[in-house]
């Protein structure tokens, strides 16, 4: 089977949620916006308190080319727009929308927009307006990939069904349960660009999956006049979802350093981006919602849920029975290179792929031992760096010698610290290092 | 804020670490603790072959490595080397590469030299340059030539199984007379002194002569397989040593068939296995990327041929290794993995 070299196999974990069926998270009484949901630049509020909005409606709209419009997920009014906690930490501006009690809640609707007739400039413009970031997790705008510069030309559409993260399982479930709008945004995205393959990437572990996309492939086979879906399954390994590791996987091509997938002719988007597309042009619901994996050891009810963007960890935890007494640390993403949370009163954002707790044994600062030079991070890394020699360069201040080892290759996925036996935190002092480096204003390219 | 502010549990304050929460559960002491266990069987060989007496020889010098620990480590480093178990691994080695009729109090100082000359001058675990234990060999063998190159014969042939060596119990500095004992030629010395090859079958269950834990080539074998196969340490070192040996020797063996000895008997004979399996594969001494794993074992394999068939000493695993462990710094500059997109230039 198909797969990049070297990487990790972290045990899986999927097995809480893997064949339990999504549900959608019942509504609650208020929704954080953070106005700062993606790469690129923040949105811009355009409602301000006391205004109602209908669900879908726009409350953000885009502050220049990479910055997309942010809707409302739920109906009701605009509360507050003021400074509240985004899951980083930091406090930045959001959009507060107390939900209508009395309100169906129904799903904006519309006819399917023409997408094949309109020129590309509008159809990047669309999926703009539907404010469609990356879901994979990374949440860069996706209008941006899409809008190809001059002289290039995008040949081949990689989707993204890896989903190699221990734990999270959504969009595992999001292929099972709805692989007609997967292929559906596929092959409209895929006509429109002119692409002359589309594969979607999936590892082996999610055989129903596989499956259930190739039905849906055959099924929408001739539906648009561009290519029709391939599905490939891919040895289980980590990172295998990170671009450059599924384009390598896939057609054994290496993105060279500093270049994007764009360079190889090549886009690659999420299988939840591509339902998310399908679901603007046919339906006309914007990116309001998201499927997010809830579960780890801290967790009563380990769950899959479709939860409006904008609900507060608090009470999606709640929703799945609430934390363990000894649950002590919850993350939001990936237990590989998620994002820790200090406190629950933050919502979850376009890019939020799943919300774990962890229990105190496992959460305790390991023992730290000696590096032994035993070359296990060297095998795991799939950027062929040399993480042991960075981590000491790091230890030693030598921020211009990791520079020169290429440390800024890094793309931090966390495979050097997870094959540590001394268990040194090699990824963090890289990401501290690379930060230095930047400050410094270097960086090989 | 939330309606739903729950009367649930919730922890007092959550921890924050970065990513990742999750690792492999192998860890450096259970590595180390593995390796030990791996010893067991070649402990446990070297008293069948040599009598109760391997097991003096291999606490004294234990003894010694731990002693030194606790002189010369610091309390930092003295904690740190028993958490890790690499003080008790490092004497321990340093006993299964020593003669079996060696003074005891030499033995407990190799160990000693072994982790204050070998390792804590150079900062302790991780730091230093050479295999510790081998250091430890090479001083006794500078000091105690003679001693180091004595070798009996297996338990039960001249004297009695359980009998005690009385060279064992020499004391410094008094003449080796009133203490001498039988002594024997091992398959390397009959070899490139006597022209005398010893059969493989001998040299694969390990009855005869030689330091006590490298005689029986079969049972390392078959140990470094298994090790290899739990991913104790980096399969490439001692598979390149023994292609080496192989290849190179084989070679030589067409070239000169009067002097050099067949291919399985370099391969078998001495401390190859012993050293391929248990000290070659030393991460720390050893190169931290997988072609310098290659380039590293292969040198070592080439020297000890070179060595054995035609320098002065029956023997060169030691100094093989030594030296290749010196080079291990440019071997690692040499084979720095290519990065990820940067094409065979960069």
């Amino acid at each position: 089977m198909k797969t990049f070299q070297h990487g990790v196999h972290p045990a899986e974990h999927k097995d809480a949620t893997a064949d339990s069926p999504t549900r959608r998270l019942p509504f609650v009484s208020h929704y954080v916006l953070p106005l700062a949901q993606h790469g690129g630049r923040p949105s811009k509020a355009i409602v301000t308190a006391g205004v109602r909005v209908e669900r879908g409606d726009p409350v953000a709209e885009p502050d220049g080319f990479v910055s997309t419009t942010l809707c409302a997920p739920v109906a009701g009014t605009v509360t507050a727009v003021e400074r509240r906690r985004h899951p980083s930490g930091a406090l930045v501006d959001a959009i507060e929308i107390a939900a209508d009690p009395w309100s169906p809640q129904r799903l904006p609707s519309r006819d399917p927009l023409d997408w094949a007739a309109m020129p590309l400039e509008e159809f990047v413009a669309q999926v703009q307006r539907a404010g469609i970031v990356g879901l994979g997790g990374a949440a860069f705008p996706s209008h941006v990939k899409y809008k190809v510069p001059e002289g290039r030309r995008l040949e081949r559409l990689a989707v993204n069904g890896c989903e190699c993260e221990p734990y999270l399982t959504c969009d595992h479930r999001l292929m099972v349960e709805r692989p007609e709008a997967v292929v559906r945004g596929a092959m409209i995205l895929g006509a429109k660009l002119g692409v002359r393959e589309i594969v979607v990437g999936v590892e082996a572990n999610k055989p129903d999956g596989i499956a259930a996309l190739e039905r849906a492939a055959k099924e929408a086979a001739g539906s648009t006049d561009g290519p029709t879906v391939d599905v490939v399954p891919l040895d289980v390994k980590y990172p295998q979802g990170a671009e450059k590791m599924l384009i390598r996987a896939l057609w054994r091509e290496e993105v060279p350093a500093g270049k994007l997938p764009l360079d190889l002719g090549v886009l690659v988007n999420n299988v939840q981006t591509m339902a998310a597309l399908a679901d603007w042009f046919d339906r006309g619901v914007p990116l309001i919602e998201r499927w997010l994996t809830v579960s780890g050891p801290g967790v009563r009810e380990p769950a899959n849920l479709v939860v409006p963007i904008g609900t507060s960890v608090r009470d999606i935890l709640h929703h799945c029975g609430g934390l363990l007494p000894e649950a002590r640390e919850v993350v939001l993403g990936g237990p590989m290179m998620g994002q820790p949370l200090a406190t629950l009163d933050v919502p979850v954002l376009k890019g939020t792929s799943g919300i774990l707790a962890f229990t105190e044994a496992r959460a305790a600062r390991p023992t730290e031992y000696a590096c032994l030079k035993c070359g296990r991070c060297l095998e795991a890394c799939s950027n062929f760096l040399n993480p042991s020699r960075l981590a000491r360069l790091a230890r030693a201040g030598r921020f211009d010698d990791m520079d020169r080892a290429f440390a800024m290759d890094c793309m931090e996925c966390g495979a050097c610290s997870w094959s540590c036996p001394s268990n040194i935190p090699i990824v963090q002092l890289i990401r501290v290092a690379k930060s230095e480096i930047r400050k410094h204003g270097k960086g090989t390219k | 804020m939330s309606d739903l502010a729950s009367r649930e549990h919730e922890p007092d304050s959550l921890i924050l670490r970065a990513a990742p929460y999750v690792s492999r559960s192998l860890t450096t002491p259970r590595l180390m603790t593995e390796v030990l266990i791996a010893l067991v069987p070649v402990v446990a060989a070297a008293v069948v072959f040599f009598g109760p007496s391997a097991l003096l020889v291999l606490a004294a010098s234990t003894l010694g490595s731990v002693l030194a620990e606790w002189a010369f480590g610091g309390r930092r480093g003295f904690v740190a080397a028993f958490r890790d178990g690499s003080a008790p691994l490092t004497g321990l080695l340093l006993g299964l590469t020593l003669p079996p009729a060696i003074p005891l109090w030499m033995a407990v100082l190799g160990g000693a030299v072994a982790i204050a000359l070998g390792k804590t001058v150079f900062g302790g675990l991780g730091q230093n340059v050479f295999n510790p234990a081998l250091v430890g060999r090479a001083f006794l063998q500078a000091a105690f030539p003679t001693v180091l190159t004595t070798w009996s014969p297996p338990a039960g042939e001249a004297a009695p199984w359980l009998a005690w060596r009385a060279t064992n119990f020499a004391f410094p500095f008094l003449s080796r007379a009133g203490v001498d004992s039988v002594t024997a030629a091992t398959p390397l010395s009959l070899a490139k002194f006597q022209g005398v090859t010893t059969a493989v079958p001998s040299l694969l269950s390990g009855h005869t002569a030689g330091s006590l834990g490298e005689t029986s080539a079969g049972l390392l074998l078959l140990l470094g397989i298994v090790m290899a196969v739990r991913r104790l340490f980096d399969w490439r070192i001692p598979l390149a040593i023994l292609l080496a040996v192989a290849a190179f020797g084989g070679l030589l063996h067409v070239l000169l068939p009067a002097r050099c000895p067949s291919t399985l008997f370099l391969l078998f004979s001495g401390g190859l296995l012993l050293g391929a399996v248990f000290m070659a594969t030393d991460p720390v001494t050893s190169p931290v990327t997988p072609r310098g794993a290659w380039v590293f074992g292969a040198g070592i394999g080439v020297l000890v041929v070179l060595i054995r068939l035609f320098g002065g000493l029956p023997e060169g695993v030691m100094y093989a290794i030594l030296l290749m462990n010196a080079m291990v710094p440019h071997v690692d500059r040499w084979t720095q993995p290519r990065p990820f997109g940067r094409g065979r230039a960069a």
